[in-house]
């Protein structure tokens, strides 16, 4: 009952299960499940869930969440960019059911000590969930504000403890393309990956969700697993991860690759930086009528302006 | 062969037909709403009727060539004025929805960003057209009122390019209206090349 204890949020490097012991325990279960043909999910994934319309219990509310009104749960989880899921914002829910959730794992690889092929809950039981109420601004100019459970990513990455040569965090979604309708095109460049420098992987800030609104996240909102990085541009907050990679570089970026003008590696919520197509000085709250004024850094600038001193942003847009 | 008794006839089943896009956005919103972002949508609807009624016009004399119908050129106009009317609307939803009168931000668009230079311009160039649509105007001008309707060409490629460049990376569905337009032009230019042959 991990996540439900209320001690279990100082977890120290030493508390990893080891690899050997790790990959072990895993053929058990492989076995185990197919000896007893009873389906491993979601009492074994997830042991605080409840049942079939799954709720977290005990989530902790967190002083980083704003006040401002949430946008409905309908619109939230019906009006999404996923492009693995179709290119309409209504398709992601649509085509939900095409996304294997359940087992999930996540490859962690790169510049850091502890790689390996982790679970998705040995990746965040140890952490305590959280209720992060976020605003989220997309870069086509709408915005929505979200309450997302998850953890903050800086405590799980350092549990892989990554080397002094790990500069950046490279993530990636599922490629799956039998079963996702959207890969079946190449739009973006499958996998769609995304990328952070270090810095602001480990800003707390900066969290992996696996729920919204107290429940499960939907598919289509890019379950089981997904970045929140909420003074970036929605679309740097990948969906569905299935691989965590330390690099000492800067990584490719799906959306950068398709258009290196528009949208750059940073994508830090700025007003003063316009899309080449469109203004990002103002935006469209979903469920609102006028539009509002987009602020710097998406309202987070005192928390994660001093990431980027010294920086131009508009040269690093 | 249609006779411009039935023409009668059909001019005021065809008006109603060009607003049945219209009916259809109105009933949407009665009866399931516009989701989550209810302005996008209104924008890319009308925006989508516009440029599908605007095509229609220039299929007007390929199928007059094919066809020997060479009454339904009296409703090209129908179509043209129509066309017109969507592009209003269009632009409306787009003026008060989505910017609210805000014209320091629409000059913006209309002189910064590509997609909505090309989109208005073919507003622009459109409004002559309108104007001179009349039986009176047609006689007035006579052959510089072809010469001036020519500009329907560059309105529909402006109005493709419009399309074109505002979406994001699945230029699929731009591509449909380019072909379309494509081939329409095309004949033309067949006829063109052959009878100069």
């Amino acid at each position: 009952m991990l996540l439900n204890t209320s001690k279990q949020t100082d977890l120290k490097e030493s508390d990893i299960t080891d690899q050997a012991i790790y990959r072990d325990r895993r053929k058990f279960l492989q076995k185990s499940a197919s000896l007893t043909a009873v389906s491993m999910a979601p009492s074994f994934l997830w042991p605080t869930i409840v049942s079939a319309d799954i709720s977290f219990e005990n989530i902790i509310k967190s002083d980083f969440s704003t006040k401002d009104e949430l946008t409905p749960i309908d619109a939230v989880a019906g009006y999404n960019n996923f492009y693995e899921l179709g290119l309409d914002k209504g398709d992601p829910k649509r085509n939900a059911h095409h996304l294997k959730v359940k087992p999930w794992n996540v490859l962690v690889s790169g510049e850091c000590e502890e790689t390996g092929e982790y679970a998705l809950e040995d990746f965040i039981s140890p952490a305590k969930l959280e209720e992060r109420i976020y605003r989220l601004r997309c870069v086509e100019a709408w915005s929505m504000v979200v309450p997302w459970v998850g953890v903050e990513l800086g405590p799980i990455l350092k549990r892989f403890k990554p080397t002094s040569k790990a500069k950046y965090v490279e993530f990636k979604t599922i490629l799956d393309p039998e079963n996702l309708p959207g890969q079946k095109r190449q739009v973006l460049e499958w996998p769609y990956r995304e990328g952070l420098r270090i810095d602001e992987a480990m800003h707390p800030l900066t969290i992996l969700a696996v729920g919204l609104y107290g429940k499960e996240l939907p598919n289509q909102n890019g379950a089981p697993l997904r970045l929140v990085v909420p003074w970036k541009y929605g679309f740097k907050s990948i969906k569905s991860i299935v691989s965590i990679n330390f690099l000492e570089e800067q990584p490719p970026t799906s959306w950068n690759i398709a258009g290196p003008r528009e949208y750059g590696f940073y994508s830090n919520v700025n007003p003063d930086v316009d899309h080449p197509r469109w203004s990002q000085k103002r935006e469209r709250r979903i469920g609102e009528f006028l539009k509002r004024e987009t602020l710097p850094f998406n309202g987070y600038a005192d928390e994660v302006a001093s990431l980027y001193s010294g920086m131009d942003l508009k040269e690093n847009f | 062969m249609l006779t411009s008794q039935s023409g009668k006839k059909i001019k005021p089943v065809l008006f109603i037909l060009l607003l049945v896009p219209l009916a259809m956005l109105a009933y949407r919103f009665y009866s399931e709403g516009f989701g989550a972002n209810p302005i996008e949508t209104v924008n890319r609807y009308t925006g989508d009727w516009a440029l599908r009624i605007l095509l229609s016009t220039l299929a007007f004399s390929p199928l007059i060539r094919i066809t020997r119908w060479h009454n339904i050129i009296q409703y090209r106009r129908m179509f043209g004025l129509f066309a017109f009317f969507y592009v209003c609307v269009h632009l409306s939803s787009y003026i008060v929805l989505d910017q609210f009168f805000d014209f320091s931000e629409i000059i913006d668009d209309v002189f910064k960003r590509p997609f909505i230079t090309a989109g208005f311009s073919a507003f622009i160039l459109l409004i002559p057209l309108a104007v001179t649509s009349t039986n009176k105007m047609v006689e007035r001008l006579q052959y510089r009122w072809i010469q001036l309707h020519r500009l329907v060409y560059v309105i529909a490629m402006l109005a493709v390019l419009h399309f074109w460049w505002m979406v994001k990376v699945d230029t699929r569905e731009p591509m449909i209206y380019a072909i379309i337009l494509a081939v329409l032009l095309g004949f033309r230019l067949f006829f063109y090349i052959k009878r100069k042959v």
